[in-house]
């Protein structure tokens, strides 16, 4: 219990004291994982869409491996992007590997399968109610699924939240493909992982709550976009 | 917005017909043996019980499922437009006029016309001034005149309605069936469905009776609902004592 009530307060000094060391590592958090969710939105989006409304031999099978890839183990992912990044891998002229960049790759690649299976379920809730309309208008099947997300905007918005949550959060990927570098790529998750090694428990546990209080932070944001769309509504509507 | 005048001019201009038309929905024959001409200016309501395919037929005549049989006509050498109404319209949470300027967009309406096309179709429907509104907050009436508008601005030669006025309050109902009458007039061609009598004595010029995907009666609105000589199949439907009682 102590270790607990430690951290707490330590975490509390911390902020406070705006540790510069560590609000880097918040930032360079941030700063991975909102872009690796925004390249996941791109590909995800896109993606989810697109087998909304695409008909071809092995559809069901593209799905069911999408649906089954939710499950992708990050520490996976970090060992594929590794091979891939590391000097002898196919990419590894690119000299990327313990940088940032290959930590946004990583994430990218574990919140596509996201982003892409739960905006393909929004797409066809859409489909459902207006896909018939929208076909009657005159828009092709990928045009209906790309307006649908517009439509469903922010189920999408919550969708991305959920994928920022899986990418800010999870360390195994970052911590292989960026080596937890101090200065340079080491992160929130993988400075809890080091300090539980080193059975600094009260800072690591700090650190946990820090990390929790910034996606909490961004949870807020998002709810009072979400409030304010609705807000909106019921102005109209009065 | 009259469409082109040419074709008003000449009442006899087919515009959609049907021979031996059939949609399959698997092992289900919704339409079978289906034969019907749309003209400019005819106003076709279908009649019939729940189930009868109705709204199969409209979705054949807008080429919204696949059947056989269809052929649309060209006009004055271009493409037929036809538009169509659903029951319950489905509107973008988007404001009222970008749902229009959607529709116009889909439809590949010059970018310069969408904006006059827009104005004039709200104003037209009585919504000019509710076109910054959230289209999802409207009522039912006011979301199915927007959907009216929405399908005017497209200047159509023919617009189909499935049961355009069956979830409105009579007000409303009113409202839609008067804007239905200023389409027509303007000699847009209007195929409905309905299971409201009175509405089709009120708007059709021709009625269509439909049994168990089979049009069995097709007839001047008049006729059909001459008491005296009552069209076979249809005199039971239009004594209300439906097929399967």
């Amino acid at each position: 219990m102590n270790t607990v009530t430690d951290s707490i307060g330590l975490a509390l000094g911390l902020i406070a004291s705006a540790d510069t060391q560590l609000l880097a590592i918040v930032g360079l958090s941030l700063r991975v994982s909102v872009t690796a969710c925004a390249i996941g939105a791109l590909c995800g989006l896109a993606l989810g869409a697109w087998l909304a409304v695409a008909r071809f031999p092995g559809h069901g099978g593209a799905v069911w491996l999408l649906n089954t890839l939710l499950a992708l183990p990050s520490v996976v992912v970090g060992l594929l992007v590794y091979l891939l990044l590391s000097r002898s891998g196919p990419l590894g002229s690119l000299g990327i590997l313990f940088t940032p960049p290959a930590m946004v790759v990583a994430q990218s690649i574990l919140v596509v399968p996201l982003i892409a299976a739960l905006s393909r379920r929004l797409v066809l809730d859409g489909l459902a109610e207006g896909g018939d309309q929208l076909r009657s208008m005159g828009a092709g099947p990928f045009t209906s699924a790309l307006l649908l997300l517009v439509h469903a905007r922010l189920g999408v918005l919550t969708v991305l939240l959920t994928a920022f949550g899986r990418a800010v959060a999870e360390v195994g990927a970052v911590m292989i493909v960026g080596g937890n570098i101090d200065g340079v790529t080491r992160v929130m998750t993988t400075a809890i992982a080091l300090e539980t090694s080193k059975g600094d428990l009260p800072l690591a546990l700090a650190l946990g709550l820090l990390l929790l209080a910034v996606v909490g932070l961004i949870n807020l944001l998002v709810t009072a976009l979400q409030g304010s769309g609705g807000a909106t509504s019921r102005e109209a509507l009065a | 917005m009259k469409r082109d005048e040419p074709g008003l001019a000449d009442p006899t201009s087919l515009l959609l017909s049907l021979q031996d038309a059939e949609v399959r929905f698997g092992d289900v024959r919704a339409l079978t043996g289906v034969d019907l001409a749309l003209r400019r200016g005819d106003r076709l309501a279908l009649v019939g019980a729940n189930g009868a395919g109705k709204t199969t037929l409209l979705r054949l005549l807008h080429g919204l499922v696949a059947g056989s049989g269809r052929t649309a006509h060209a006009v004055n050498g271009r493409p037929l437009v036809a538009a169509m109404l659903f029951q319950r319209p489905f509107l973008l949470h988007l404001s009222v006029r970008m749902n229009m300027l959607l529709a116009l967009w889909l439809r590949h309406v010059p970018k310069p016309e969408r904006a006059a096309r827009c104005v004039r179709a709200l104003e037209r429907v009585g919504l000019g001034a509710l076109a910054e509104r959230p289209a999802r907050t409207l009522s039912g009436g006011q979301q199915q005149r927007l959907a009216l508008a929405r399908a005017w601005a497209l200047q159509p030669d023919i617009l189909f309605l499935d049961e355009p006025t069956a979830s409105l309050d009579p007000s409303a109902r009113r409202e839609v069936e008067g804007l239905i009458e200023q389409l027509a007039a303007d000699g847009v061609t209007l195929v409905f469905s309905t299971h409201n009598l009175g509405q089709a004595k009120r708007l059709a010029s021709r009625v269509a009776y439909l049994e168990a995907g089979r049009l069995l009666a097709d007839l001047p609105c008049d006729l059909f609902f001459d008491t005296r000589q009552p069209p076979g199949a249809a005199a039971a439907f239009l004594k209300g004592e439906l097929p399967w009682t």
